[in-house]
């Protein structure tokens, strides 16, 4: 007799991931798998991916999937939402994706309080472009389009989404986590559990923001870029929940 | 069927949508098209469907995007600006074959142009608008009657071949109030057939489903097969309308609001005796060619009449190729058509006498626009002269 301690959530398709060695991006599908596992939703999960390192996502979640346009997840979910009531949406987005080129859609699926579940993976760089400046990216941080590092008097400083979002009447729930260590990856699966159980009681805009590290664009090694999620992105993106109304 | 009664073009176009069995629709205010949004606004939800204000026009075809990946009958209205901010949504509606309906009540251009009606977009229209190798079908009523009654076949045209199909109107046709009918009974969607393709949460077990725009490796054959659905198309489904064709010396060549204007110049020409003929193209793209090449053959001159500096009469060309000269009647830029300059115009093609109207045969050596240009100014945007 042999018993499964551990497998891949039924949520979650056979197909290999592509992300590199040490992304967080495979982390936060797999903790998105178990919540729609445990949750018992999964029929009725239908995913948005995006443009960017996670273009392909949709092939790895075993609900349907739409993926379009950069930028536009928070308004596709819209779409697909209004149309569905009863589903349960989820649109999944980069930095650039979410807090550059579709900033308006982000901050007005806020504004309508769209019962939509966002997960934002911050990891400060454009990564399949192959490493330029994100909206995110901290000061001094350097990216093919800021070689000798952000510099404030040319690029402005990063923005936090989470705090910004908060101003918003509409946004409901809003926490940012990270995915560094096993303490932070299981709160960070709490927090995402949380964010589609509030779609499922009919909360409204839900986002959880995830510091993500990025070794490749970052040219670190897994251990360097861990590092660098602890000691740089912290302090400017520290971790908590900025708003929590589920209960109300 | 319904009742005549008179109603405002946007109006009809709106109820006529609802009629059809749109269930969601997502816009975003512009001028001369803000009657349909706020119609939708009014009337959606009894419907039973979803009306959404857009943070943008972008958002709007997005939004759009992802109620049609659900199989929901899904629109979008807006006017020229809107609808180039709409193109990106448009293109990828077209890569994931999802169906729409998508209408744009044309105003005057380029960039914020007028708010006055126009006929401007015609190749943004018939030659894709967005990026890549793609079309939609467009549909071009020239009355309120049509403007209520297209939605519907643009909806049965956008499902059955899946893709976008566009209603091109105008400003004048949105905002004009005629007595008009419905020609078929409001459509229940729920009782239309699912979609084997769409995203939904009723599974039961089939394999899951993608609507998506990234083709990678297979993109040849994914636009080679859609390739195939366009042939057809343009075999099939080409649409237009013919008055006083069988026997006339010139053939005029509008669509939309110019050919109402090209209606009263062959009613006139018919009292003084001359045999001026109208063909409408009703559906744009595809373009009714082979029908055009055919009155070609028996016609001293074409004239295309628009409200544009000339983009139809591109099409015309391309259909008749040598069989008859072709000559351009242009209002641009929002110009309002008028009968019997038209007729002028026929009278002077059938008489070689040409001046003031551009002959595409002699193109090479300059042509005239009905609209007077001051050439008095000297080089625009010269630095040096100070031309602010």
């Amino acid at each position: 007799m042999s018993t499964i301690l551990a497998q891949k959530p039924k949520s979650m398709t056979d197909v290999p991931m592509h992300y590199c060695p040490g992304c967080g991006h495979g982390i936060v599908h797999r903790l998105m798998g178990e919540a729609f596992d445990e949750l018992n939703i999964a029929a009725r999960v239908i995913g948005v991916a995006p443009v960017g390192c996670a273009v392909f996502a949709d092939d790895y979640f075993a609900c349907d999937m739409v993926q379009g346009a950069h930028g536009r997840g928070p308004a596709i979910a819209t779409g697909i939402k209004r149309s569905k009531p009863n589903a349960i949406v989820f649109s999944y987005q980069g930095d650039g994706d979410l807090a550059s080129i579709g900033m308006a859609e982000i901050v007005h699926a806020a504004v309508r309080s769209e019962n939509i579940t966002v997960i934002f993976i911050n990891n400060a760089i454009y990564g399949m472009t192959g490493g330029q400046m994100a909206p995110t990216t901290l000061v001094g941080q350097i990216a093919t389009t800021a070689p000798k590092g952000r510099d404030p008097k040319l690029q402005g400083w990063p923005i936090n989404m989470c705090e910004m979002l908060s101003q918003i009447t509409g946004a409901k729930y809003l926490e940012r986590v990270a995915v560094d260590t096993p303490q932070h990856v299981m709160a960070a699966k709490k927090a995402i559990k949380k964010a589609f159980e509030n779609q499922v009681k009919g909360v409204g805009f839900s986002m959880v923001e995830v510091i993500s590290q990025c070794p490749t664009n970052w040219h670190a090694n897994v251990e360097q870029a861990l590092e660098f999620v602890r000691t740089q992105m912290m302090p400017q993106y520290p971790l908590g929940v900025f708003k929590d109304e589920g209960a109300n | 069927m319904s009742q005549k009664t008179l109603r405002k073009g946007n109006e009809a176009l709106a109820e006529g949508a609802i009629r059809a069995g749109a269930r969601f629709f997502a816009g975003y205010p512009i001028t001369p098209q803000n009657e349909v949004p706020e119609y939708m606004a009014a009337y959606m939800a009894d419907a039973g469907g979803a009306f959404v204000q857009a943070e943008s026009e972008i958002a709007a075809i997005n939004m759009v995007y992802g109620a049609a990946a659900t199989g929901t009958r899904s629109m979008t209205s807006s006017s020229s600006p809107g609808i180039s901010l709409k193109q990106e949504g448009i293109t990828y509606l077209a890569s994931a074959d999802l169906p729409c309906l998508i209408v744009n009540v044309m105003r005057g251009g380029p960039g914020l142009g007028s708010i006055g009606g126009a006929q401007g977009d015609y190749f943004q229209a018939t030659r894709g608008g967005g990026n890549g190798d793609y079309h939609i079908i467009v549909l071009a009523p020239n009355s309120v009657e049509e403007l209520g009654n297209f939605p519907k076949l643009g909806f049965e045209l956008a499902e059955k071949y899946r893709m976008p199909c566009m209603i091109l109107a105008d400003g004048i046709l949105g905002q004009m109030m005629e007595s008009m009918a419905f020609n078929f009974d409001p459509i229940d969607p729920n009782k239309l057939g699912k979609f084997d393709w769409a995203v939904d949460i009723e599974k039961n077990g089939r394999p899951k489903r993608k609507v998506f725009s990234y083709k990678g490796d297979n993109l040849i054959a994914d636009v080679t097969e859609r390739a195939k659905r366009y042939g057809l198309i343009e075999k099939t489904e080409a649409r237009y309308e013919e008055r006083n064709t069988a026997d006339c010396d010139v053939l005029l060549v509008a669509y939309g609001l110019s050919s109402r204007a090209c209606l009263e110049a062959v009613n006139h020409a018919k009292e003084q005796g001359i045999k001026v003929g109208l063909f409408r193209p009703i559906t744009l793209w595809p373009f009714p060619s082979k029908r055009l090449l055919e009155l070609a053959g028996k016609v001293k001159a074409i004239v295309a009449v628009e409200q544009s500096l000339g983009q139809m009469v591109q099409d015309v060309k391309l259909a008749v190729g040598d069989k008859a000269p072709v000559y351009l009647k242009a209002y641009p830029a929002g110009g309002q058509p008028e009968g019997a300059a038209i007729l002028a115009a026929a009278q002077a093609a059938l008489n070689g006498k040409t001046d003031g109207l551009f002959d595409l045969q002699r193109h090479a050596e300059g042509f005239s626009y009905e609209c007077k240009r001051d050439l008095s100014l000297g080089v625009q945007g010269d630095r040096k002269g100070g031309n602010k």
